[in-house]
């Protein structure tokens, strides 16, 4: 391993953390007013932006976990559970972040018993808190597998199949209603991005996004621990992607003809730039993508998931942010300490799958075709595997 | 039934009285400097000045508020009498009741540890002993006056009519966003004050329920869609399974269609 690029990374992950632990001081010290630029006019800012892109970015948790189980493609069973763990993470920040906007935290259980089935909020409450639940058990198997609890493990592999359908279907529903939450809002909303059909948009960029992640992350398992889907897996993947922006892209561009918006494009607002640059990040991979030099070719697919995850997280700040600014009155950037926290969450999810990638069978080497069957038991030195050789396909 | 406020800004004399009351009403400080602010979290109601022409902010106690819909805990709610309450205890600060306002009224105290969300509640503690609202009473022109909402409404419909060119033809809160308690008349524009010109004559929380009362349909839907597609799948990988073995050959075909 490349001992001073470890280090550097090391060096920013701690500079981030203890920047992040101060702006978390301070927000729990001083309270959100003086510690964020929130507002009563901008009373959602970048925290919530985070939310809505965290979640969004884990969407290949449920897109891959319907794909190797539902759909039956084993072939892809080799990425599934570094994805899982994924969108574990994404989740789990999704939850502190949550915890840290709310203005009073201790109080986050309330949706549990407090119902008001009215709410979109309370819908997304409850799905993320059980999809989170389900994103556990579909990980859980690793660490059972290195803790060698046969027992627990084959219980697990047991209620595989129902709790996959249960997570397709809670993320099916949260994915969506994150964009629900902007339905109530059609005088604040710019209408680039005020649509009916706000949910329909935020589950469909949810599915690029969440297979943008699985070759995205593949391509990074592979520079950092030497495995990767083989080549035809993510050619197959990238061609899936290429078909999900188009349908993503084509239901836009409908949904912005029948509602007469396009004459808003030539107005030079910051609404407008931002608007043309996220179209740029997800049309632009959906044009590449169709192009056999690049689909072909790990690099090409590589940028193009880059492009596509870009062109989600744009997505999701505009609509949090630079869509509900002119109607808002105020100008809002986020203060450091909003920045600190997000960024610092970032990192401590990068560390925290460093680690389990390191204690835990996240990467198995071989794994049976069957799909109730146990793995072949985890080698026990996680080092070993780490150094192991790319994938083998399991049917070859 | 209903009652409402309806606010004449014609008879209006920019006292401020309605903010004092308030304020005391509802323990909050009042002075000379409070009383040129803004709606704030310490001042729930206020007069805005432009010149010489007055009109009142304050919270519309919708007829089907949105702030009430979005609330994922249930800490906001529609009374029967008409005010729009806030259940301190159970609110758990997600502020999604002051992105849902099509008003922006519920501010939050920001300067606090643990804030609350802070607007006026039509003085429902007031409403619900029979009384009238602490603004309603104080005001010394019946500029702001407390009723059932039907007579208000015949009431204001008969003022535009007696006098046509004094007012504008529109009573605010009658339509917009399905109705609200706090009925407006005035002779300028209600865009001039901040009040939002074009609205929804819809209640807004349909615009979320509308996609929300699919979710029954979209699990069991969803459940017995997946459950049958991974029924057929798997059936297909298991007969895959079996020729396989039966043959023993080198076992290739069913599975290869993708892998090129």
């Amino acid at each position: 391993m490349n001992k001073p690029r470890f280090t550097f990374w090391k060096l920013v992950l701690g500079g981030l953390l203890l920047a992040g632990a101060y702006a978390l001081t301070l927000r729990f010290v001083r309270g959100l007013g003086a510690s964020t630029n929130l507002s009563d006019a901008f009373p959602w800012g970048l925290w919530v932006g985070f939310k809505l892109f965290s979640v969004a970015l884990a969407g290949g948790g449920f897109t891959l976990a319907a794909v190797v189980h539902i759909f039956n493609l084993k072939r892809y069973q080799p990425i599934l559970r570094p994805i899982i763990l994924t969108a574990f993470l994404g989740y789990s920040m999704f939850i502190i972040s949550l915890i840290i906007d709310l203005g009073r935290p201790y109080r986050v259980w309330h949706p549990l018993v407090m119902w008001n089935d009215h709410s979109v909020m309370f819908e997304i409450a409850w799905c993320v808190m059980l999809y989170t639940t389900v994103l556990l058990l579909e990980f859980i198997p690793a660490l059972f597998e290195r803790l060698k609890w046969k027992r627990a493990l084959s219980l697990v592999h047991g209620i595989t199949i129902p709790v996959v359908i249960a997570g397709v279907i809670l993320s099916t529903l949260h994915q969506s209603s994150l964009g629900s939450l902007y339905l109530i809002v059609p005088g604040k909303l710019y209408p680039l991005w005020y649509s009916p059909f706000e949910p329909v948009f935020f589950f469909l960029s949810a599915v690029c996004a969440g297979i943008a992640m699985v070759i995205f992350e593949s391509w990074h398992s592979s520079k950092a621990f030497g495995k990767q889907l083989e080549l035809p897996l993510l050619v197959g993947l990238g061609r899936v992607l290429a078909v999900a922006l188009s349908v993503y892209v084509t239901v836009r561009i409908l949904d912005m003809v029948h509602r007469g918006v396009f004459h808003l494009l030539v107005l030079p607002r910051t609404e407008t730039y931002l608007f043309l640059l996220e179209a740029a990040l997800l049309v632009t991979p959906m044009l590449l993508l169709f192009w056999t030099r690049v689909h072909q070719r790990l690099t090409g697919l590589y940028l193009c998931s880059v492009l596509t995850l870009l062109g989600v997280v744009t997505n999701r700040m505009n609509v949090a942010i630079t869509g509900m600014e002119a109607s808002s009155g105020t100008y809002y950037f986020p203060r450091w300490t909003e920045f600190a926290i997000t960024l610092s969450l970032v990192a401590s999810a990068f560390a925290l799958f460093a680690l389990a990638v390191k204690y835990l069978p996240v990467f198995p080497q071989v794994r049976e075709s069957g799909m109730f069957r146990v793995a072949q038991p985890a080698p026990g030195v996680a080092k070993s595997r780490l150094r192991a050789p790319e994938f083998t396909d399991v049917r070859s | 039934m209903s009652k409402a406020l309806l606010y004449d800004a014609t008879l209006c004399i920019d006292c401020k009285r309605c903010e004092e009351a308030c304020a005391e009403q509802n323990g909050l400080p009042y002075n000379e400097t409070i009383a040129a602010e803004p709606q704030s979290e310490h001042k729930y109601t206020a007069v805005l000045n432009k010149n010489e022409k007055y009109m009142r902010r304050l919270c519309m106690n919708c007829q089907d508020p949105a702030c009430a819909s979005a609330c994922p805990v249930a800490a906001l709610r529609k009374t029967p009498e008409g005010p729009v309450i806030y259940e301190a205890d159970r609110c758990m600060g997600c502020r999604y009741c002051m992105l849902a306002c099509p008003f922006n009224v519920p501010k939050y105290e920001w300067g606090k540890l643990l804030p609350k969300v802070r607007k006026c509640t039509m003085c429902s503690n007031r409403v619900q002993k029979g009384l009238q609202t602490a603004c309603a009473e104080v005001c010394p022109t019946g500029a702001t006056r407390f009723g059932e909402r039907e007579q208000l409404i015949a009431e204001a419909k008969q003022r535009i009519h007696a006098n046509p060119g004094q007012y504008v033809n529109h009573i605010y809160g009658l339509d917009e966003v399905g109705g609200t308690s706090v009925l407006l008349l005035s002779s300028v524009p209600f865009e001039e004050f901040g009040y939002p010109g074009a609205m929804l004559d819809e209640a807004m929380p349909l615009l979320t329920f509308r996609v929300l009362s699919k979710v029954p349909d979209v699990v069991t839907l969803g459940g017995v869609l997946l459950g049958g597609i991974w029924w057929i799948t798997s059936r297909r990988a298991d007969v895959a399974a079996a020729e396989k073995a039966e043959k023993e050959g080198p076992g290739h075909g069913e599975r290869g269609e993708r892998d090129e």
